[in-house]
């Protein structure tokens, strides 16, 4: 007998690894609207499969709480059982000795606070509030709800005018979306279950760069009603382009020069070159959208104004203004909000930052726009400093790793405390004050608190502040609308309370998020306005969908899109994407599963072919 | 056209033709479940599954399209494996006692279980359990339900309703009454569409047979039956019969064979409707501002509950005349106990109705107008019949025909169309002809509403009226017909409403046969029957002029009002 050995991996082991992958692949590809109940079930299964049998309150335990579950799923539960259920998820998680035993009971107390609703509704009615309403993951998670498995099938046939004209029956930003959409879409992708989501970003893109200039579709006949749209962003724009179809007459009041908001002013040209920007905003004004540029509310016109003029209001203000961290020294020269320098570089007012050290403070997507920028500009140095760690970064992982590769600098845990400035007044230095990761919230996010080692000082020459955006929100709430942490009211169909006639969607009511959700808005308000105005006219497009293919679904990898090489990329604003070749976009299309035939979505809540 | 090869069989099909209808077309059957076409082609029950040479996945028939080059197996090893499978996965969560089952021996799942030798299953059975009311028309078993979801998608689709949906999710998923209400809430028209597109006997009628047989059984009960005129078209189905032994007048020797005391035909009151509605009609033609146009048909118990829940602001566009079944039943506790001399009380009422609704309308409180309980005291569907006939051993074969009773078993060619889409309407008008003109238009003049059409517009002059009418049958037709006329984009003087696509010939009480919608074949048997008789019009009924004369005095009268016509608000869905 040896009297050590080294573990090897069989097969048996490595199969179980592998099961592991898969059940990981599976959370992640669960469809969206299943029982909360059921899942608690069978998690809490699955973690007492993982007990080691040891101990009483995870060994027996977890199978008792099991059967209360199971209780209430088969409708033998009664009120009093949520009582015991509690009482004994309280003991499992106060007495278990390792966290198999404790989290999993954990798991169930969270589950029985955060959906009470549905247990009740099981002990109740027998039945589950839950029912799925769209069937296709990706068309579910898609704010706008964009026929996805559709414009795929169409680039699968090299139909791209087509795929162009399906995404515009939801969406009228394709361009936009294909190059800089957050694709919630690809989130949930059934494909994930065996190998990876489809690149739908990719696919979309393949789209719209190969389909031409393809003309938006005829407006109705016009209505003589007049809509006053309150900013040309996403938002904005969306809800002029299907009002118009829909026959309206919209003017849309824009603050700035040009239209585009946030897509113009927020995103640097190397992630959304203008000129792309512009194929969207020329369909949009194609359908016959009126601009009244350089006109803001609250200076030029009033909200009251707007509502004796028109007949209907959508405000879509966006979220432009600066935040600040509100620490010593933030007042120096050479301290500029994100706003600002990307406003200034989307007004062609370009700054030179050659030899400079620039310090970035925060860790979202604009503070990647800005530290890249910031090195495209000249900069000798560009410092992300952030307060949490590099995998709490609210940016997406590939712009954190692009601006790494085009040679940012990250600080991780530093939190600013002061600028310091020359004699002069302008900035020399950000100290930051070392930060310890900390609990999690609840919510999951690690919290950083300071820690004892000194405060550091970075020197640089350009402190650029990216903590977030706020709503210029002064004006609404002197004109008497409800106002709530800075942000517009309005409800889940645009309205605004007890003001008929003004809708209000995207940034300025959700604060900073994301183009989609501000499209998404855009078309919930169209859709309301016409309403309000008492029509009711359907958006829809006559386009048939090629049938799936029967082949076979072997797992095959996903095609990622490229970056032109970083030494090549930093030098310009330049866009640095590179789309699929033809072979690429035939096999990523190819991998979609069509989950509009396959599955639910054929039989309810697949395609939506009109609203 | 698409080349491909089925079991090693070339054929050619039109682009676009399923694997299903390709394979059917060369006489290659690919047995199938949840299925129906244009109404269901979710492929969820996955019995239909083909192999395609050089895939590893099977593909469903039903909702898959043919291919150029396709080489399909319907029988391969693989086939025959997942299809005996999947029928005993589904067997395993189906009650299968077929012995106390309606649907024994019409049944899908039971002939393809039967067909591919299940006669053993290793799987567990795991039975759901559901509350439901047993007093609804409608019975629900979920213990039977094998979710092929056509239920839901009849409703959906065809009526509109949204009845029945998809609750719960994962292993728990069944179907039920949606939106969580109980299926006396629901709205529900109760008309038996799902009941007759079920594949199995997951949905049928309250069974009421056992209470006939009981009032048969009870030498102090006076038992008087009605038939309603779509029932003659289909009643020899579920018996095996042919159409040409399946006759009206077997169907009454039948009656009288099984006990009924007097074997009378709805359609005596079908021409009785017609002198109360059409009458009706004429009123609101000559006073056009007191009456609300257009009007409506008021015979179609599922109509008038649509119309209830959905449109109420249309409630009183309905005529106010009872439908024929009801008519009868207060006729027959009232003029026709008066005439035989009968102590009313001592009479059971029994109607055999297309419809599973008629059973909901007969129960209403107000439809006791003859003042000796409910006019008719139970319903039987046409199916139900069938079992009846069989429980009894009756072989109708071996009976002669037999006339109906008299009298309120005379009818005119009017009277027997009312079980097809049209035949009110066209029966009425007629008779409005007659009462407008005093003189008979020729028979057929209104034929224009005729036929499977889902909304039939036909103009008529009438005495120098122009009667707009419209014809719609089933009830997503109707939804569309009266938010057209909602949004004033069309306008009509009369307009007849049957629920059932096709009108009672299809209603939800008739026998199933899986897959077809047979009411286009049975309406020709009315209008033949209509065609052959010597009296068209339900103004030359002899026998209805004769109750009139000596009872009812007119169309209309204080007694008329009181037995034959109805408050359609004094009764709540």
């Amino acid at each position: 007998m040896s009297r050590l050995k080294i573990a090897t991996k069989n097969v048996a082991g490595q199969t179980v690894e592998r099961l592991y992958k898969d059940l990981e692949r599976r959370i992640v590809a669960s469809p969206p609207g299943i029982c909360p109940v059921d899942l608690a079930l069978n998690f809490l299964r699955l973690c007492h499969a993982q007990t080691c049998g040891k101990c009483v309150p995870c060994r027996v335990g977890l199978g008792q709480l099991a059967d209360y579950l199971n209780q209430v799923l088969e409708g033998e539960a009664t009120m009093e059982t949520l009582g015991e259920i509690e009482k004994l998820a309280k003991v499992i998680s106060n007495s278990a000795d390792c966290a198999i035993g404790y989290e999993a009971a954990n798991m169930v107390l969270r589950g029985l606070q955060g959906f009470r609703d549905d247990y009740v509704a099981h002990i109740k009615n027998g039945k589950c509030t839950n029912h799925i309403t769209q069937a296709i993951p990706c068309v579910a998670l898609c704010p706008a709800g964009v026929d996805i498995p559709g414009y795929i099938a169409l680039v699968n046939e090299g139909r791209y005018a087509d795929a162009v004209r399906l995404i515009r029956k939801d969406n009228p930003f394709p361009t936009a979306c294909a190059l800089i959409c957050e694709h919630p879409c690809e989130a949930r992708c059934r494909r994930s279950m065996f190998d990876t989501a489809v690149n739908i970003r990719g696919l979309k893109r393949f789209a719209v760069d190969n389909a031409g200039v393809v003309p938006a579709p005829p407006c109705a006949e016009a209505t003589g009603k007049r809509v006053a749209i309150v900013g040309g962003g996403p938002s904005g724009l969306s809800a002029a382009y299907f009002l118009s179809l829909m026959g309206h007459k919209c003017v849309v009041y824009e603050m700035k020069s040009k239209l585009g908001g946030m897509l113009r002013y927020g995103i640097p040209n190397y992630r959304f070159p203008r000129e792309r920007l512009q194929e969207d905003i020329d369909c949009v004004l194609s359908t016959g959208v009126e601009v009244k540029y350089n006109t803001k509310i609250g200076e030029n016109f009033s909200i009251k104004d707007l509502r004796e003029q028109y007949d209907a209001v959508y405000i879509a203000i966006g979220a432009h203004n600066d935040k600040k961290i509100g620490i010593e020294g933030e007042d120096s020269n050479n301290v500029m909000s994100a706003v600002e320098l990307l406003d200034n570089i989307g007004n062609d007012n370009i700054p030179d930052f050659t030899g400079k050290t620039v310090a970035v403070v925060g860790g979202g997507n604009v503070a990647m726009d800005c530290v890249r920028s910031a090195v495209r500009l000249g900069a000798k140095r560009a410092i992300i400093a952030y307060r949490r760690r590099k995998e709490d970064m609210t940016a997406l992982p590939e712009e954190v790793e692009g601006a790494l590769e085009e040679g940012c600098e990250l600080m991780e845990l530093s939190s600013p405390v002061r600028i310091e400035a020359d004699e002069n007044g302008n900035a020399v230095a950000l100290w930051v004050k070392p930060q310890i990761i900390g609990r999690m919230d609840e919510w999951g996010r690690a919290r950083p608190s300071d820690s004892s080692k000194p405060e550091v000082r970075v020197a640089c020459d350009i402190v650029i502040v990216a903590i977030g955006q706020g709503i210029e929100s002064r004006h609404f709430e002197e004109a008497g609308m409800p106002v709530k942490r800075g942000n517009i009211t309005a409800m889940d169909d645009g309205e605004i309370i007890n003001i008929p006639g003004v809708f209000a969607g995207g940034d300025c009511v959700t604060g900073p998020a994301t183009v989609i959700r501000a499209i998404a808005a855009g078309k919930v308000a169209a859709a309301n306005i016409d309403e309000y105005l008492g029509y009711n006219h359907l958006i829809s497009v006559d386009i048939d969908i090629p049938a799936a293919s029967h082949a076979d679904k072997p797992a095959c990898g996903r095609v990622n899109l490229t970056n032109v090489p970083a030494d090549e990329r930093k030098c310009n604003f330049d866009h640095i994407e590179c789309g699929m070749t033809l072979e690429e976009a035939k096999q990523e299309s190819s991998r979609c599963l069509r989950c509009d035939h396959f599955g639910y979505g054929n039989f309810k809540g697949g395609r939506a072919e009109i609203w | 056209m698409v080349n491909l090869t089925i079991n090693n069989r070339q054929v050619s099909v039109p682009e676009g033709t399923t694997i299903l209808d390709a394979a059917a077309g060369i006489g290659i059957m690919i047995p199938h479940l949840c299925y129906l076409r244009d109404i269901n082609e979710i492929a969820a029950c996955r019995v239909c599954q083909v192999e395609i040479q050089g895939k590893e996945k099977l593909i469903t028939a039903c909702n898959n399209k043919v291919e150029e080059g396709m080489v399909i197996f319907t029988n391969s090893p693989k086939v025959r494996e997942t299809r005996k499978t999947i029928v005993r996965l589904i067997l395993s969560q189906h009650d299968c006692r077929c012995a106390i089952c309606v649907r024994s021996g019409n049944c899908e799942l039971q002939k393809i279980a039967n067909d591919l030798g299940c006669i053993e299953n290793p799987y567990n059975g795991r039975i759901e359990h559901n509350e439901w009311n047993p007093e609804f028309p409608i019975i629900r078993d979920n213990a039977k339900c094998i979710k092929c979801m056509r239920c839901i998608q009849v409703c959906d689709k065809i009526q509109t309703l949204h009845v029945w949906d998809v609750v719960n999710t994962g292993s728990r998923t069944t179907v039920d009454v949606a939106n969580g209400r109980k299926i006396e809430h629901a709205d529900c028209a109760a008309c038996g569409q799902c009941v007759t597109h079920c594949p199995v006997g997951a949905l049928r009628e309250k069974d009421d047979i056992g209470k006939v047989l009981a009032a048969l059984n009870d030498p102090e009960t006076i038992t008087v039956v009605q038939v309603a005129p779509a029932v003659r078209t289909a009643w020899g189905e579920d018996l095996g019969m042919s159409g040409d032994v399946a006759t009206e007048k077997r169907l009454a020797s039948v009656l009288r064979h099984i006990g009924f005391d007097y074997v009378f035909d709805t359609n005596f009151s079908a021409d009785l409707t017609i002198m109360e509605e059409g009458t009706e009609f004429i009123e609101r033609l000559k006073n056009p501002d007191k009456s609300r146009f257009p009007m409506f048909t008021s015979c179609c118990p599922g109509w008038v509950r649509f119309v209830k829940s959905q449109y109420p602001e249309f409630v009183d566009n309905l005529s106010t005349a009872k439908s024929p079944q009801q008519m009868f039943g207060a006729v027959v506790k009232s003029y026709f106990a008066k005439k035989a001399d009968i102590d009313p009380s001592r009479i059971c009422s029994v109607s055999i109705m297309p419809c599973t609704a008629k059973k909901a309308e007969a129960a209403y409180d107000n439809m006791s107008s003859a003042g000796y309980g409910q006019d008719v005291d139970y319903v039987l569907t046409t199916r139900e019949f069938a079992r009846l006939v069989r429980g009894e051993a009756i072989i109708p074969e071996a009976l002669p025909e037999e006339d109906f009773d008299s009298p309120l078993g005379t009818y005119s060619g009017a009277g027997v169309i009312f079980g097809a889409t049209g035949g009110v309407m066209e029966a009425a008008l007629r008779s409005a002809f007659y009462l407008v003109t005093g003189k008979n238009p020729d028979a057929d003049a209104f034929s224009a509403v005729r036929g499977m059409n889902p909304w039939k517009e036909a103009a008529f002059n009438v005495g120098g009226n122009e009667i707009r009418t419209a014809t719609v049958h089933g009830l997503g037709n109707t939804r569309q017909l009266l938010d057209a006329i909602k949004r004033g984009e069309v306008k009509y003087d009369f307009v007849e409403v049957m629920a059932c696509p096709g009108g009672c010939v299809g209603g939800g009480g008739q026998p199933i046969r899986d897959g077809q919608e047979l009411a286009k074949d049975r309406a020709p048997i009315l209008y033949s029957l209509d065609r052959n008789k010597n009296i068209r019009f339900s103004h030359e009924n002899p026998d209805v002029l004769k109750m009139y004369e000596e009872f009812f005095e007119k169309p209309d009268s204080p007694v008329a009002h009181k037995l034959l016509h109805t408050d359609h608000h004094a009764w709540d869905m």
